[in-house]
């Protein structure tokens, strides 16, 4: 079966049928999970595995939020080997670089599926390479909730790291050595999940402001570490100085403020990248020359955000993923600065965060002629992304912009058909390159505010003509039929396939 | 053994590496391969012709180099194995 878009969809999943063919969705929730009446105090990881049974066939449910400091995963993975269990299910909301000791455990049929929504590292490898046994499910930050809530996905544990963690089973990730700030992500599972452990460094009477509901908490593991503060956040997240990402920047500034998005009021997400960085430095200078102020920046919050609010030129920040050391310091003390799940933030099935956006920056892996974008393999369909947030701010957005270089080490960015498709054309509105930006034609709209505006405007067509003067035209290398994971859209629809290579 | 070296393993750029030989040999090594490696070949050859020095060894590191600059590195690396 073929989607919408001409893609191939495998048999027992729905296929995609248009962005907001959701709206036409009666949406059934099953219910949350049973509320428990106190926790029971866990002593070691081997205890978590025989006082919750957990055996063969199981799911277990992670979040990200530690990213590549993360120590609970492993240790979970380490438990699962001396156990040999069997047929076991992950279903973390990433997958880092540093998750490597799940590579065996597939290999050995110890972990025989997986769903998450991105993948980097020699995981997203041994799965493109055909390692793991059922076909690989990649949702979006806002489809993940949604796949929990619906019962899609269904956790028998959630084995969720908690930076502090009072007796209650109340959990905040703002302080503790391992604080991470926001545990967004962690949300869904925290309610939905058949049972619900907590792994903390971290354990102390009581918390102030709890992020994640006791209630809900079974079980509480205390450990020496559940990560390594180096891995957790980066130590700063920087501003381009490369020329061509700076002069991508100063065109997508330009053109949202041609457009007239640069306004009181104004709400905007760009990515951590530092191209996306520095769009927002630019609309922040043009803020302040003005004595703009906007509503609200949301998603992975970087400390640029956090110096914005500090500087009054946003009311408030929505935070469902802290990336640096002054997110999290932020986020512990501005009262303006306030953490969201998942669902908040991106799932089409609840009152979100993303519909509201007048922008968001996004980059690219891949953008083709009718404007899809690949963000989740590369250009020979090696998994080494995924959509995160991507496709669910795209289609939220008011207005979309792509900024990416024209080429980046020969490969043309641009394509006939990009190799896998995670975020539609009909969400991406404009195409920032450092030699001309491209309108996608559905936007009539912002082509009539942008032709007039002296910007370097141009079709699609003749941004990949112009890469491919400079680059010669690549040859099309052939692709495996065999698949290896779908690319499921935040309604749970499948967009694309993603094959072995 | 006379060889003569040229270029970087950095991002754009290519390392090449060139050496006599009684017959032209051309390996190439890209993270673009499976996309240009018949364009990178094309130009090795077409430059080897150019300056008459078609039979050498030429290994092309590539990180994704555009033409010119594989052409001037294998220019430059012949002009190193010739000095010395």
């Amino acid at each position: 079966m073929k989607n919408i878009l001409g893609r191939e969809v495998p048999q027992g999943f729905k296929a995609f049928n248009g962005s907001s063919e959701y709206k036409k969705v009666q949406f059934n929730r099953i219910s949350k999970k049973k509320t428990s009446d106190g926790v029971i105090m866990l002593d070691s990881y081997a205890d978590l595995f025989d006082k919750l049974g957990i055996t063969d066939g199981m799911t277990l449910s992670f979040h990200h939020h530690l990213r590549n400091g993360d120590y609970v995963l492993d240790e979970v993975c380490k438990e699962i080997k001396k156990r040999d269990l069997k047929n076991m299910g992950f279903a973390p909301s990433s997958i880092f670089p540093n998750y490597s000791s799940m590579v065996e455990l597939i290999e050995n049929g110890n972990i025989t599926s997986i769903s998450t929504d991105y993948a980097n590292g020699p995981v997203a490898a041994a799965i493109s390479n055909g390692k793991l046994k059922d076909l690989f499910v990649m949702y979006t930050h806002g489809g993940r909730p949604v796949a929990i809530e619906s019962g899609d996905l269904r956790i028998d544990v959630a084995i969720l790291a908690v930076p502090t963690v009072d007796k209650n089973g109340n959990g905040t990730g703002e302080i503790g050595k391992s604080a991470c700030g926001s545990l967004g992500y962690a949300v869904s599972d925290l309610m939905y999940a058949d049972k619900v452990v907590l792994v903390t460094d971290n354990l102390v009477d009581s918390i102030e402001e709890p992020f994640l509901d006791g209630k809900y908490v079974d079980y509480v593991l205390k450990v020496d570490a559940i990560g390594d503060p180096a891995g957790i956040v980066s130590g700063t997240t920087k501003i381009t100085k490369d020329p061509v990402g700076l002069k991508i920047a100063r065109l997508a500034a330009a053109a949202l403020d041609k457009i007239g998005l640069i306004k009181d009021g104004v709400s905007m997400q760009t990515g951590a990248g530092g191209t996306s960085l520095a769009v927002a430095s630019f609309v922040k200078k043009m803020m302040q020359e003005r004595g703009i102020k906007g509503s609200f920046a949301s998603g992975g919050i970087t400390g640029y955000f956090t110096d914005m609010l500090e500087e009054g030129l946003f009311d408030e920040l929505y935070d469902v993923q802290c990336f640096d050391l002054s997110a999290v310091q932020s986020i512990a003390k501005n009262k303006n600065h306030h953490g969201m799940s998942g669902s908040r933030y991106a799932s089409c099935f609840d009152d979100n965060v993303v519909d509201k956006l007048d922008f968001v920056i996004l980059g690219a892996t891949e953008i083709d002629l009718d404007f899809n974008v690949n963000v989740t393999t590369d250009s020979h369909g090696l998994i080494m992304g995924g959509s995160g947030g991507h496709s669910d701010t795209a289609h939220g957005a008011f207005v979309t912009v792509i900024t990416t270089n024209l080429i980046k080490s020969r490969m043309p960015i641009i394509k006939e058909k990009v190799t896998t498709v995670t975020t539609p054309g009909e969400d991406v509105d404009i195409l920032v390159t450092e030699r001309g930006i491209a309108v996608n034609p559905k936007r009539q709209d912002i082509l009539d505010k942008l032709s007039k505006s002296g910007l370097p405007v141009c079709t699609i067509e003749e941004l990949l003509e112009k890469a491919y003067e400079i680059t010669g035209t690549p040859s099309k290398p052939v692709q495996s039929k065999e698949p290896v994971g779908v690319v499921v859209y935040r309604d749970g629809t499948v967009i694309d396939t993603i094959y072995k290579i | 053994m006379k060889i003569g070296v040229c270029g970087s393993l950095e991002s754009n750029d290519a390392l090449i590496t060139v050496k006599p030989s009684e017959k032209q040999e051309i390996v190439i090594k890209s993270i673009v391969y499976d996309f240009f490696h018949e364009q990178i070949e094309q130009v090795i050859k077409d430059t080897l012709k150019e300056v008459n020095k078609e039979n050498l060894s030429v290994l092309c590191e590539d990180k994704g180099a555009l033409d010119y600059t594989i052409k001037s590195r294998l220019l430059t690396a012949i002009k190193r194995m010739e000095e010395k």
